[in-house]
This record gives structure tokens, sequence and C-alpha cells, in this order.
């Protein structure tokens, strides 16, 4: 009897009575993560296509940003004939100055501090001597002498003895615009920090102090 | 041959019927809690990173701007992190001899980037942008909690379609002025509901019924 019933086990009937099994197999086996994890690569993904292993291109060399094309020398730049000159390349409105005490605060306030006079938690903490905005060097050097350095960084003493650059470029961080908003807010402190009781207005000099 | 079972042996297997029934049941409920449990998700779980970063210290010590280092997140629809050059700005001068910035320096000479690690994952099927959040007045904390209280960071919260649409539904629950919105430590005032339908008036928020769209989040 067992014999019998051993040999029944492959029958066609068991085998189509047991189909589900089979084929609730092929439906989990379906079951797959690629929606969720889909073969694409996302920012800072990497890639085993490229032989740097980044999924992310770097720029090609002269890639121009689109609507960035920089036929305004000045506004990029900040040099009129390789020269500094003391005028803004756009007009200066309330708003710009807002824009620019914002960005100063983010990216300069953190080393110059948000009076401008150099002193910071970083400076303190890491020992460096950022430069003081309100010094006579600095409060007559032109307008222009702040966005280029934002463009371009502080390199101090000499390449071959121990030069080193002790401000890097703010270029890939601030827009163009933005640096020269910063820029007009420095003069602004600048104004700040040295102001007499001549320029409050007459009306206004009673609040003083308040 | 005679009877191997009892004749109460069919109770037992009329039971068994329902203890399979019972057992489907429960190991999908085990198994959705499971991959919905903070543990499976590594929620709260601080990402171990190639350079000992403290955020606590950068961004709550210091008070260093979120913006310093993560410049495109109100301008692009992802948080950048920062290029070795942003560390390099400090760094080149201050603790210039400390062995924990060895793979700062060491990838500021050969250009290889420093291999961060993610810590907020959301499907690829979800496109979350990081600007319009930020420039509609969403603050970094409502996702990514107190991070100047992480000395290494985690997720503190799991990215749900839930999670996204409690704020979707009512947006004016959670909005807060502009120059609020990188304060970590910004609690919501007692009118925030009215403070809330101000903002999404004036910072022309999607009507609640376009924001509740399938398309807003996915392509």
């Amino acid at each position: 009897m067992q014999s019998l019933r051993l040999g029944n086990f492959w029958s066609v009937t068991r085998r189509l009575r047991h189909g589900w099994v089979i084929l609730l197999a092929f439906l989990l086996g379906g079951c797959h993560y690629d929606l969720y994890n889909q073969p694409k690569d996302k920012t800072y993904d990497p890639s085993s296509f490229f032989a740097d292993g980044r999924g992310s291109r770097p720029n090609v060399p002269g890639a121009v940003q689109a609507n960035r094309v920089q036929t305004d020398t000045y506004l990029y730049t900040g040099l009129i004939n390789g020269a500094k000159a003391d005028v803004m390349p756009f007009a200066v409105n309330r708003a710009l100055l807002a824009r620019g005490q914002a960005q100063f605060n983010i990216y300069c306030a953190v080393c110059h501090g948000e009076a401008g006079n150099g002193q910071s938690a970083v400076a303190q903490r890491g020992g460096i001597i950022p430069a003081n905005f309100h010094q006579p060097r600095l409060r007559v050097a032109p307008l222009s002498h702040f966005f280029v350095t934002i463009t371009n960084g502080v390199y101090r003493g000499d390449t071959a003895n121990n030069g080193y650059q002790s401000m890097f470029s703010y270029a890939s961080r601030i827009t163009p615009e933005d640096r020269w908003a910063i820029a007009a807010y420095i003069r602004a402190l600048q104004l700040s920090q040295n102001a007499t009781l001549d320029d409050v207005p007459p009306d206004q000099r009673a609040t003083l102090g308040q | 041959m005679g009877q191997i079972f009892p004749r109460n042996a069919n109770l037992l297997a009329r039971l068994s019927i329902f203890a399979a029934v019972l057992l489907i049941v429960e190991l999908t409920l085990i198994l959705t809690v499971y991959f919905r449990s903070n543990y499976y998700r590594q929620i709260n779980v601080a990402i171990q990173q190639p350079v000992p970063y403290s955020h606590q210290l950068h961004a709550g010590t210091l008070g260093i701007d979120c913006r310093y280092c993560h410049v495109s997140v109100d301008k692009s629809y992802f948080a950048n992190i920062p290029a070795t050059e942003t560390c390099m700005t400090c760094h080149s001068q201050i603790r210039t001899g400390s062995t924990k910035l060895t793979v700062v320096r060491d990838s500021y000479a050969t250009g290889q980037p420093v291999s961060w690690q993610k810590v907020n994952r959301v499907p690829s099927f979800v496109y979350f942008n990081h600007s319009i959040h930020i420039n509609k007045g969403v603050g970094c904390s409502e996702c990514h909690g107190k991070v100047t209280e992480m000395p290494v960071v985690w997720q503190p919260q799991a990215f749900f379609m839930g999670f996204c649409l409690n704020c979707h539904r009512n947006p004016e629950n959670f909005l807060r002025p502009r120059d609020q919105v990188f304060n970590l430590n910004y609690i919501h005032p007692a009118n925030q509901v009215e403070l809330g339908q101000k903002l999404v008036q004036e910072y022309g928020v999607m009507p609640k019924t376009q924001l509740q769209n399938c398309w807003v989040c996915h392509r």
C-alpha cells in the first residue's frame, strides 16, 4: 500500500493541486526593490561606470553656467582696466543691503565677526587674526577691494618663503551679485562704526541711547 | 492496518487550520512592524563618518550657519555636502596638525573626495526639493532635528509618506518666518496656526488640494 502512495506523489492531479505553491514562489520572486532603489545615479551616488568612482561628473573646463555669460567684466571681476574702483556695478537699495547683511552673517561673520571687527568665536578658538574692517587701510580702500578679496581670497607672504592662503576664495559659494551686496554692507558697517552725532537726522537724535 | 490517530485528533486538525491562518496574520504584522521600525531604518542611529566631524562643535558652539557649508540648500534641490576646500578654508590654518583631519588634508592634496556616508535617505521615487521648502518657510529642524546638538549626525525620524503628508495637508501648522528657517532652536508660537495661515498667503504656498497631488513628490 505504501509503495503505491509514494508512486502517486508525482501524479498529475497532485501536481495541479499543489501548483499554487509554485505560483506563490513565482509571485514572491517578483518582489524587488527596483522602484525603491532605482538603477540611476542620484547626487553624490558612487558609480562603477566611471574610473574615479563618482556618479556626479566634474565640470568640463571652460563650461559656462546657463544665463551667466560674463559680458559685464566689472560685475564679475571688480576691476576696471585692471584697477579697483569705488563704484557699485548696479544700484544699491535697502533690500540689497539687507541681502548683503544676511550673506555677510553667513559667510564672513564666522571669522570677521558680525561687527566686522575681526573678533569671533572661530578666531578666538582657532587662534587666527582676521582683518578688522574698521582699520584705516580698509576704510579708505575702494569698494571693489572687498569684492576682489571675496572672489580671489588673500595670500599672505611669499610663495617661495612660507607664504600661505590666509583666506580662501568664496567665488564658488557666493554669487557675484551677493559678493557685491556684501561689499556694500561692509561699507555700511564701516560707516556705522565711525559715525558722529551729525550723521543722525536731527529729529531722531532724541531717540539715541534709549 | 489499525488507525494511527485517535478520533479526537480531528479537533487538532481543525484547530491547526485556525493556527495556520493566525500564523500568517501574525507573520504579516511582525514583518510590517519590523520593516517600519526605527531599528530596521536606522533611525536615531549615529552614522559613523570617515572624518570625526562634529556638528555640535561647528554649528552649535561656534555658531557657524548651516549655509556656510551647505551652500546650495536654498538654491538647489539638494543640500550639498561641502567640498574639501570648504573644510580647508579654516583648517589650512586651524588645527593643521590634528590627526582627525588627516583624511581631509589627503583629500585636498589628491583631489579625491572624502567618502561621507549618507544619513538622511529617501527612496528613488521621491523627488524632494530642499530649496522650495527653505524658501517657503519650512525650517531645517522640522526634518533634521537639532543637528547643533549632534556630535555625529543621525536621522531623527523616518521619512514615511505620512510624515510628508502631515505637513502637506496642513502647512500652516509648520511654517515659520523665513529669517527663522535656519534657527534649529525655533519653538513654534502659541498662535502658530494664525501665523502659519498668514505665511501661507505671504509666501504663496500652493493650495492644499495641489500640495497633496501625487506629482508634487513623485514623477
